[in-house]
């Protein structure tokens, strides 16, 4: 277990120093002068070249691009990741003002995701082809195609219309008001939180299904045993472990989802920083969001694999 | 199964009308995909339907969609424009004919490219292996350890915003699981005794490669292709809404979503129309999606499902074979 554990650890850092130089790869063959990001077409023009060359070694670029990289590796291990073109703050300040909201909204959606989708596939999977699973699968085919973003404007319209109710939209972090913490982060969790369930209760639906028509669980029903015990104590644990699986996978469609879903409701949130620093085209920020991103995936991913080999005794690496 | 049987059955007519059995056995097994299926039948239709208003948007757009009518501005949907006008007194139900074209344009090229790619790319590293294999998996694990939509965004910011800039993004986060699902195809055909047969005569690798491997993974391909192109939609949708896109003024239903949200008061049928044209089409391609998936390969399908939607994507290739132990 050991041994598997440090070789999948040994894996994702290898996948994640991968995922790092590709990030550098492609921000640096950007086309544009990164002056001309910072300071616009007309502050660009008005400076002379030697100003140009002074700014481009201030901020780093006028080096070779593998001094740049180990750079960037050095700023990652001082904990501070670098500096924002605009802002003069760190990367590091800015993670920590807004990461704490992305990751309520991350950890709240995969909450919902679980409490709806798991009963709901339950449910359909006692009864296959009758009216409640007809009802769960078309709404599971709707909430997969619903583009999260759009549904998320039509409620904050919506409330805006009927109720005259906005969600407050600058950084409020739980321990100072939960309250309005809660505010912001209800919205784009319920409908990331739906979007997953829905491939949840799907999953749990065909894997419970597969279990059920197996042997033990005849044998459970012989001995006696009430539906509820054999649905829940014998089959569900059995059908659960490829939902752990997909569960992961989810979270990067929650991730990546998160950054349009906040733009949608105003949310303060990381996301909304990676797009503002795409669009000015602040290469520093976006690196290292873009890291951050790839390296919770990859986290979450090892521990949905360790969780695989905890959980099913046959798994034994 | 039966009409596959029926279809090879030789036609009572003989030689002489060769076409029509041809013909015929396609429109009825096109006929009995939609009594199996009729809702990817339903999703099918509409799927062509949206394809048809995108081809011939020019005849059926009541308006220019860049055309700006001061007279009309922020209209709401009335007898003179069903969908209403936009803050420059554009015509929406226009932008939204227009901008199908855009989507499904960009969703087509960027499947088709991206499975494309990582389905060679898959059959070369199934039938390879070896240290080509090994690499190439850590590759596309490395694209897949990125969300999809961070992904495109980062590419699309470094290639530079415009149409082509976001087919590459878009196709690019489509490669790995073309090459997961392809290579696992491939890896089981190697072994295969007609293949053991052709390397056994001296064919080289890339006349069995291409003759002998790819015909088989043609299925695969087929249902990585529809069941992806719903989310390509929402991709290019979902850049085009973070301004990340194809630039305005191009009518894409991403940019007009951006659009709508620049009014202190978004209107409610700039928003309402361009994310229902969004969910119609996932929806209907999706659906077809599901049926092409049930009909090419029912035993497969909740495999595939995992396959496609990726799970287990992190680990180590070893990693996947205790897995499916599991999951059987």
């Amino acid at each position: 277990m050991r041994q598997y554990l440090l070789r999948r650890a040994f894996f994702a850092l290898g996948t994640l120093i991968g995922v790092s130089l590709i990030i550098f790869v492609v921000l640096r063959i950007l086309p544009g002068d990164p002056l001309v990001a910072i300071l616009g077409m007309e502050g660009y023009a008005k400076l002379s070249p030697v100003d140009r060359a002074h700014m481009m070694k201030d901020l780093g670029f006028a080096d070779s691009l593998p001094v740049q990289y180990v750079r960037w590796l050095k700023d990652i291990a001082s904990g501070q990741l670098g500096k924002s073109f605009f802002r003069g703050d760190t990367v590091a300040d800015l993670i920590l003002r807004r990461g704490p909201i992305t990751a309520e909204i991350g950890i709240l959606a995969v909450i919902i995701s679980w409490l709806v989708g798991l009963p709901v596939g339950i449910l359909s999977a006692i009864r296959p082809n009758g009216w409640a699973d007809g009802v769960a699968r078309s709404l599971a085919v709707l909430f997969i195609a619903i583009p999260g973003f759009w549904l998320g404007l039509l409620i904050v319209l919506a409330l805006l219309f009927w109720f005259g109710y906005k969600a407050p939209i600058v950084i409020v972090q739980l321990w100072e008001n939960p309250w309005q913490n809660f505010q912001i982060i209800v919205g784009p969790a319920l409908i990331l939180g739906l979007a997953q369930g829905a491939y949840i209760s799907r999953m749990s639906r065909s894997c419970l299904l597969e279990v059920i028509r197996e042997d033990y669980v005849r044998t459970a029903r012989a001995k006696g045993a009430v539906e509820r015990k054999v649905v829940l104590h014998h089959a569900l644990p059995n059908a659960l472990l490829p939902v752990i699986t997909i569960s992961g996978v989810l979270l990067g469609f929650v991730l990546g989802g998160s950054v349009a879903v906040e733009q949608a409701f105003g949310v303060p949130g990381l996301g909304r920083a990676l797009v503002t620093a795409v669009v000015e085209r602040d290469i520093i920020v976006v690196q290292n969001l873009v890291l951050l991103y790839a390296l919770i995936f990859v986290a979450v991913n090892v521990l949905v694999d360790l969780s695989y080999a905890w959980l099913d005794p046959r798994i034994r690496y | 199964m039966n009409d596959a049987q029926a279809s090879v059955q030789p036609s009572p007519l003989g030689a002489t009308v060769q076409a029509s059995p041809a013909h015929r056995s396609v429109a009825r097994e096109l006929f009995a995909f939609a009594r199996r299926n009729p809702l990817s039948a339903a999703g099918g239709l509409v799927a062509l339907f949206i394809v048809f208003v995108a081809l011939a948007a020019p005849l059926i757009a009541p308006r220019e969609p860049l055309k700006a009518d001061f007279r009309r501005m922020s209209k709401p949907p009335d007898a003179q424009s069903f969908f209403g006008t936009d803050q420059v007194g554009r015509d929406t139900l226009s932008r939204v004919i227009y901008g199908a074209r855009t989507s499904l344009f960009v969703a087509f090229s960027a499947v088709l490219l991206g499975t494309t790619v990582g389905s060679l790319w898959g059959v070369a590293c199934g039938y390879l292996g070896g240290r080509f294999d090994l690499m190439s998996q850590r590759v596309m694990e490395i694209l897949q350890a990125f969300p999809d939509l961070i992904l495109a965004m980062a590419i699309s910011m470094a290639i530079g915003t415009g149409l082509p800039a976001v087919i590459v993004a878009i196709a690019i986060t489509r490669i790995p699981f073309g090459g997961r699902v392809i290579r696992s195809v491939a890896l089981s055909v190697r072994e295969m005794p007609y293949v053991e047969a052709a390397r056994a005569s001296g064919a080289s690798a890339t006349r069995i490669m291409t003759l002998h491997v790819l015909p088989q993974c043609v299925a695969p391909y087929l249902v990585l292709a529809t069941t992806h192109l719903g989310v390509a939609i929402v991709i290019e949708a979902a850049l085009g809404f973070l301004g990340v896109g194809i630039p305005p003024p191009t009518p894409t239903w991403g940019n007009m979503l951006a659009d709508a949200i620049t009014a202190l008061i978004p209107q409610w049928w700039l928003v309402l129309f361009p994310g229902a044209a969004i969910t119609v089409t996932v929806l209907a391609f999706n659906l077809l999606g599901d049926g092409i998936r049930d009909t090419l390969d029912p035993k497969l399908s909740p495999a595939v499902l995992r396959l496609v939607t990726g799970a287990g994507r992190s680990g180590p290739a070893r990693a996947g074979q205790p897995r499916e132990v599991a999951a059987s």
